[in-house]
């Protein structure tokens, strides 16, 4: 079957978000998630010039009820709807059904609006399960958390490939040195080696500083056709290609860290998009715990298969490096609104509106999930 | 050995229909594992069809009890009240002679020494007097 040619038809003309390292600080337990997404939609609108009612699509993510988010943002009348489970995967997931919707002519501005109010709910990602579901065989063992799923895979990535603990430090570090220039962000302290090597272990090989944060926001994406982005207030960032692949097991680990899902993915989304690796500016590297990092970096041939855990330290990863890693500080020091606020990032980059740290020259950028659903989206300017 | 069952307070999975033969395998030293008919496939943890072929038609297999070390890693953030008294404990993910994946913990080793592709056997430890939970050691 002959595939429709995605490149470059959808854009991104509208991102908006709330202010993470505000909130992180003022819990508010009557804080929901739909309150969060429309802030964030709101100013997404701002930001893009469009006017509300041409949102004929709305993806929502996390939020419990499509139809209660779309009455609180007064979007009554849509041609696409549907919700998406808040897990991480979907962020990217929802990307890829707007830029379907819009190329296959179902709906033409397509709202992604997410809301995470789990900080102020207490939220842990852990210790709760079913009894009738797989995960009881886990937490029959006390096993539990996909953070524990990351460090089973990073033990064996680790076993596999010579890797030391300690090298998982350079994605820590460079996530928080990041994170200290963006005024929005959670944690704007930067880490040294010894503190993370002495922070205390959550699920060993696994530290405190490789794992993402519970905080509270919103995130908000308007796409739209690419002839109509270019009516609108900000340089249009294009989608170049959009893909997903899975590896689905009831554990959430898998035999090769995802790596044959994200090659299926590199396969295809280089190709479609009409870039290759090396030209890829900076990238978001999807991080519910930092070994993710360095399984990305390799599925998608940034470098050899078994290497990330070398290649990514001495600065390589860093702002000015050769590929500038999670430039707002990524899922352990921006914010954890599990992928949305990386494709964000990664369009202020492509706008020249980073600030402090913005990627000189960023003209690609690219986004990554490694996780049982694997996706990635190449935007450029 | 002798255990006082009543003491047990860990999470245990609700015996079922679909998983009573697992726990009577459990009573009897045995590691059984669904085992498709028509394919052959085995699979774990329960479930009702075999994911190969999709048969519903399999029979209860006891199996070797033997495989490898896949990974490890050890708790040491509390998740479970179940489980504090045992903080830091390991969390092991064994793969078996069968190729079937299965969630454990390893006993009989010092954390420190487990190792990867460390060979491993199944041992039970009486939970109620329905259940025994499989666990594995060094073999």
């Amino acid at each position: 079957m002959a595939e429709i040619n995605i490149r470059d038809k959808t854009a991104i003309v509208g991102i908006g978000n709330t202010n993470f390292g505000a909130m992180y600080r003022d819990l508010d337990k009557e804080r929901t998630s739909y309150e969060l997404a429309a802030d964030a939609l709101r100013a997404a609108i701002d930001d893009s010039g469009i006017d509300k009612n041409d949102i004929d699509g709305l993806l929502c993510v996390r939020t419990p009820s499509y139809a209660r988010m779309a009455d609180v943002v007064g979007l009554h009348h849509l041609r696409l709807v549907n919700q998406l489970e808040g897990s991480g995967r979907m962020a990217g997931v929802a990307l890829q059904y707007a830029v379907m919707a819009i190329v296959t002519g179902q709906a033409e501005t397509v709202a992604i609006v997410y809301g995470n109010n789990g900080r102020s709910v207490g939220d842990r990602y852990g210790g709760v399960f079913s009894p009738d579901s797989p995960a009881a065989w886990d937490a029959m063992y006390g096993m539990t958390s996909p953070g524990a799923a990351v460090a089973h895979m990073w033990r064996r990535y680790m076993h596999l490939y010579g890797a030391s603990e300690e090298s998982l430090a350079a994605a820590a570090i460079n996530n928080r040195a990041n994170g200290a220039k963006n005024p929005n962000a959670v944690f704007q302290k930067p880490i040294t080696k010894e503190e993370y090597l002495q922070a205390r272990y959550i699920a060993e090989p696994l530290r405190l500083f490789d794992y993402c944060i519970i905080n509270d926001g919103g995130v908000a994406t308007i796409v739209t056709t690419a002839e109509k982005a270019k009516t609108l207030n900000q340089p249009p960032v294009y989608i170049g290609a959009t893909y997903s692949a899975t590896d689905l097991t009831n554990y959430y680990t898998t035999h090769d860290f995802f790596y044959g899902a994200m090659q299926d993915i590199a396969g295809r989304i280089f190709k479609t998009a009409d870039v290759t690796p090396s030209e890829v500016d900076f990238a978001q590297l999807y991080d519910n715990f930092t070994p993710t990092q360095f399984f990305a970096l390799e599925g998608y041939g940034f470098c050899e298969r078994g290497t990330a855990h070398k290649w990514a330290q001495g600065g390589r990863i860093a702002l000015d490096g050769e590929l500038p890693v999670n430039t707002s500080g990524g899922h352990t020091a921006e914010s954890y609104m599990q992928g949305h606020a990386l494709t964000i990032e990664a369009v202020r980059q492509l706008r020249g509106q980073a600030g402090e740290r913005q990627v000189k020259n960023a003209k690609v950028g690219f986004y990554t999930c490694p996780a049982p659903i694997c996706n990635a989206h190449i935007l450029h300017i | 050995m002798a255990t006082d069952v009543s003491a047990y307070t860990k999470p245990l999975p609700p015996i079922t229909k679909l998983n009573a033969p697992f726990w009577e395998g459990t009573k009897q030293g045995e590691l059984r594992l669904q085992t498709c008919n028509e394919c052959g496939h085995q699979w774990y943890p329960p479930s009702t069809h075999c994911p190969n072929c999709l048969s519903r038609d399999y029979a209860w297999k006891a199996v070797s009890g033997r495989g490898k070390v896949w990974s490890w890693v050890v708790f040491h953030q509390r998740y479970f009240k179940a489980f504090e008294d045992e903080l830091p404990y390991n969390v092991t993910l064994v793969e078996l002679e069968e190729g079937v994946m299965m969630m454990s913990t390893l006993r009989g080793i010092d954390d420190a020494d487990v190792r990867c592709d460390l060979p491993v056997r199944v041992e039970f430890e009486d939970a109620t007097d329905e259940q025994s939970v499989p666990y594995f050691v060094p073999a």
